[in-house]
């Protein structure tokens, strides 16, 4: 049987898209394939057009490749317009010659709307669509100073973004009242208007333009109806597209009223062998102007061409995420509410410069549509609400609340169904994601390769990313639960097997529940389950081969084998008399003195067997250990409050100085930080810590599970306007439901994160006590609270445990031959050559 | 030839930490002493000195058995030194001195290649 012919005039995006589908279907193989295409390039990524001021080139912006067309054994015909269709011969045209198909794919696209104003066709008057175009605008550039866009839609604040970053002053000429009218309301567009015009682009809006001029000061000059005027050396018109349907109009198929090729369900037109797709193509009166719509049609067509009647062109979601001039917008499904009922919900930050809009349906239980001006990271969230009819929560405005506010955190991967679209251009879902797990794929760039997902508009990439981490983190967790190959179970399970059995040391525990005689991972796990649940002291006899090093000597062991000593500072609060032990200690040892980001004092350089005597002189003036060492409480940081501060309206000082004396020396998964601010100024910063408290005319507001570091979160409030007594029960609860059930070495960020349920079931745990234990959790806390000793008062007491601190056993007097010094910016800082 | 050696009595029984280790300074440098109570043997010896940062601190890192091999954790960078052979299991081409150690009545000796320079006097 010989082949078929497939035409596909048109080489932009969506047409490309159809070849990749249909050369990858079993239809293929029927088919001789040719692709006509009017421009002199490949296909190119238009979404990223003005990228190319930026310094992207076509070989950047190309949708494939030369080979790959050579690979598929399509016809390429570059440059080349067809210029007529004969349906009835089933022939078309071009320049170069007479071609016959069988089936034929028009994906001409659209082409840019010049609105008929007198003059527009003066030199320096450009259109913004293709390659060609910017390349005009570039040449039109030079010796130019200023550039007008007609057009104040998407496409228009692209093109403004592009004569700006050609260095002209540029100037955006909008006839709606509002930036964006489509996208956008009038906040949300007044917004957007002052945030480009911080950026220097000056916005015109109800400007109709009647005449273009020749100019005075510029080259050309824009009449408007108002009878204004201004002076521009080039002009871009951006005022919408237009389905380029000339062909399909001259050939007698059917045309929409105002344009467009008419198609139905399965981007078939009026004649059954020929098909329409992308922005040329009129579904129900509809033309789609983005990428992704037509993206589906290219699959519907590719699936209508290997004999598959079910899949259907539906409609498409016309949600857009941008980033215009650095300015996020997004817009949703029914932006407007035209849905009979619909309510709205608005959050109008006029400070932070943040607008946002949720379009909720009648029962409030589904999400319409959406705007976002200022920041977009709700967006993702909203989109997975809106699309796959997720119930909204119970206080749906928590969506787009900051989170200080109450804001509900981001949708999680895991709340997403699988059926949930993650990337709407390439029609990924989560499913297809798991898919290509569990074909092999173990990161982000196999996945991307594999599904295609994020590789077109590229708005769903951060969505992505989280999904296949958090199922490549599930499953990594799966596959070895265990904490190391000495103990076949989880930090958890060790935790309870300790406690329940009353086991007590660690000898006794790897004899009944592991093998072999541990190592660096389990013992110092079991170290800290083994002090949590009994308080015994870390350099009791047992437990002193257990701990890290920086435990067993009870300081911070640096790069060359000295160590650095922390004392407490509860709450950064220190006398005079204090400060001057500290300076005269660190003088008398020449130790490397800095102030820490935890308002305490560091110490470095002390030898092994200085750290007792340096000790000894802190404790007598009334130092205690600052467990800097421990995987334990470090500090709780505060600002002055309210005994000195104008602003404050609580003592954050002394609840400070009381947590950090409640809380200190408790052994944990992992360190602990605290703070508290005393006012909404937040100057201890809070919200970085693993336990912020901020107080409040009424109390304190208690944050959880935030941290700073390599993954920095902000922590999540937890409860509001609580008195000192609450404030202290509802920590007691957290840490030790925390230290309790996190896994070795977990920041409680990421516990809470891991914790099925999450915020909401880490409240209902400790707000609600839904598991019964809230008072057992209490008196565990009381327990160690009252058990609590400096860990360095009581070794310096004891002979046997300073006897750990000898350098060298057999030579007391023998200095550490590695240990060599320099002075730097007037301290004391270690050489260190490689041995 | 048979290098010279010497077996030096460096420390007594009491100075060891069980499961832990304890530094000693010797004709070759500083040594760490490892007691392993309930293995046999008991006793190891290797050098002090950690090879990726230079530092002295081998004897401060925590024991334990990998695969049934007996090793110490760097309490800088972690990597593992077999108590045994020295070489480190994170990269075989890397390897700490290793010293035979005996207990000779209530003390602990190490064989040590006697130190031209530091063996003038013996």
């Amino acid at each position: 049987m010989s082949k078929k012919t497939l035409i596909v005039v048109g080489n932009g995006m969506v047409g490309h898209h159809f070849l990749e589908q249909f050369c990858a279907s079993p239809a293929a193989a029927d088919f001789e394939i040719i692709v006509f295409g009017e421009e002199k390039q490949l296909a190119y990524d238009r979404v990223h057009l003005s990228e190319y001021f930026g310094g992207s080139s076509h070989a950047d912006l190309a949708m494939g490749t030369l080979e790959w067309y050579t690979e598929q054994g399509i016809q390429l015909h570059l440059n080349e317009q067809v210029t007529g269709i004969n349906r009835e011969h089933r022939t078309l045209e071009t320049p170069r010659g007479s071609y016959r198909y069988d089936e034929l794919v028009l994906a001409t696209g659209s082409y840019p709307f010049v609105p008929p104003i007198k003059g527009n066709d003066r030199p320096h008057c450009l259109v913004y669509r293709t390659l060609d175009d910017l390349d005009a605008i570039r040449a039109s550039s030079e010796g130019a100073r200023t550039g007008v866009v007609v057009g104040g839609g998407l496409l228009g604040l692209e093109a403004a973004n592009a004569l700006k970053s050609l260095g002209l002053e540029a100037h955006v000429v909008e006839f709606a009242p509002r930036l964006m009218p489509v996208q956008l309301d009038t906040d949300g567009g007044a917004l957007l208007r002052h945030k480009i015009e911080e950026l220097g682009v000056q916005v015109h809006t109800e400007k109709a333009t009647t005449a273009i001029t020749e100019g005075e000061d510029a080259r050309l000059c824009m009449n408007f109806s108002d009878e204004s005027f201004l002076e521009t050396d080039l002009i871009v018109f951006s005022a919408g597209i237009r389905p380029q349907d000339a062909l399909a109009r001259a050939s007698g198929l059917e045309i929409g009223e105002r344009g467009g090729i008419v198609i139905d369900n399965h981007c078939t037109t009026s004649d059954p062998h020929v098909h329409a797709i992308g922005e040329c193509a009129l579904w129900e009166q509809k033309i789609f102007g983005l990428v992704a719509p037509g993206y589906t049609m290219a699959r519907t067509l590719s699936s209508a061409l290997n004999g598959d009647r079910e899949t259907a062109f539906t409609g498409a979601d016309m949600s857009t995420k941008l980033k215009l001039l650095g300015v996020d917008v997004g817009s949703i499904g029914d932006a407007h509410a035209q849905t009979p009922g619909a309510r709205n919900i608005r959050f109008n930050d006029e400070q932070a410069g943040h607008y946002r809009r949720m379009v909720i349906s009648e029962d409030g239980k589904t999400l319409l549509g959406a705007i976002l001006v200022g920041d977009n990271s709700h967006y993702d969230t909203l989109l997975q609400y809106a699309l796959n009819g997720i119930t909204l929560p119970e206080n749906p405005e928590t969506l787009i609340l900051p989170e200080s506010q109450g804001g509900a955190p981001a949708l999680g991967p895991d709340a997403l169904p699988e059926t949930a679209s993650i990337c709407s251009c390439h029609n990924v879902t989560k499913g297809d994601i798991f898919g290509a797990i569990d074909a092999g794929c173990s990161d982000l760039g196999s996945v991307k390769a594999e599904t295609k997902a994020s590789t077109g508009c590229g708005g769903c990439t951060a969505l992505l990313k989280n999904v296949v981490d958090s199922e490549l983190e599930k499953r990594g967790v799966e596959v070895s639960k265990d904490l190391c190959e000495h103990f076949p179970y989880s930090r958890q399970e060790l935790f309870h097997l300790v406690k329940v059995n009353g086991i007590r040391t660690f000898r006794t525990l790897i004899s009944q529940h592991g093998k072999g005689h541990g190592c660096d991972i389990c013992k110092p796990a079991v170290a800290s389950i083994l002090a949590t649940c009994w308080n015994e002291h870390i350099l009791a006899t047992d437990h002193v081969p257990l701990q890290d090093t920086n435990d067993t000597f009870m300081a911070n062991m640096q790069k060359n084998g000295t160590y650095s000593i922390v004392p407490r500072i509860p709450g950064g609060e220190i006398t005079p008399d204090k400060l001057i032990v500290l300076g005269e200690v660190a003088k008398q040892y020449d130790l490397y003195t800095k102030i820490t980001g935890g308002q305490r004092v560091d110490l470095f350089g002390a030898t092994l067997s200085q750290l007792p005597e340096i000790w000894e002189k802190l404790i007598a003036a009334g130092f205690e250990t600052g467990h800097a060492y421990g995987k334990s409480l470090r500090t709780v940081k505060s600002c002055v409050g309210n005994t000195w501060c104008r602003y404050g309206v609580q003592d954050s000082v002394g609840m400070a100085i009381r947590l950090e004396d409640r809380y200190k020396g408790l052994r944990a998964p992992h360190k602990v930080k605290m703070a508290v601010s005393g006012c909404t100024r937040e100057c201890a910063e809070a919200q970085s810590k693993d336990f912020g408290v901020i107080a409040t005319e009424n109390g304190w507001n208690l944050y959880v599970c935030g941290n700073g570091g390599m993954r920095p979160r902000h922590a999540d409030l937890f409860a509001t306007d609580l008195s000192d007594e609450e404030l202290i029960r509802t920590i007691d609860r957290v840490v030790m439901f925390y230290v309790r059930t996190a896994d070795r070495l977990q920041r409680t960020s990421v516990w809470m994160e891991n914790l099925e349920g999450g915020l909401e079931y880490l409240k209902q745990v400790v707000l609600e006590d839904s598991l019964g234990i809230g008072a057992e959790l209490e008196e565990h806390m009381e327990g160690i609270v009252g058990t609590y000793q400096c860990e360095w008062k009581t070794a310096v007491e004891d002979p046997e445990k300073r006897k750990r601190f000898r350098e060298f056993v057999n030579a007391p007097s023998q200095s550490d031959p590695v240990q060599e010094w320099t002075v730097e910016r007037g301290q004391r800082r270690p050489v260190l050559e490689s041995a | 030839m048979k290098p010279r050696t010497r077996w030096e009595a460096v420390c007594t029984v009491e100075d060891l930490v069980p499961e832990s280790g304890i530094a000693v300074w010797t004709e070759d440098g500083p040594v760490a002493v490892f007691y392993l109570p309930h293995r046999l043997p008991a006793l190891f010896a290797i050098s002090h000195t950690d090879p990726f940062s230079g530092s002295n601190v081998l004897a401060r890192g925590i024991t334990g058995d990998l695969k049934g091999e007996p090793v110490v954790a760097s309490p800088l960078y972690k990597q593992h030194f077999s108590l045994g052979t020295g070489v480190c299991l994170e990269d075989d081409t890397v390897r700490v001195k290793t010293y035979p150690v005996l207990l000779d009545g209530n003390q602990i000796r190490l064989e040590v290649r006697a130190n031209q320079r530091q063996s003038v006097a013996a």
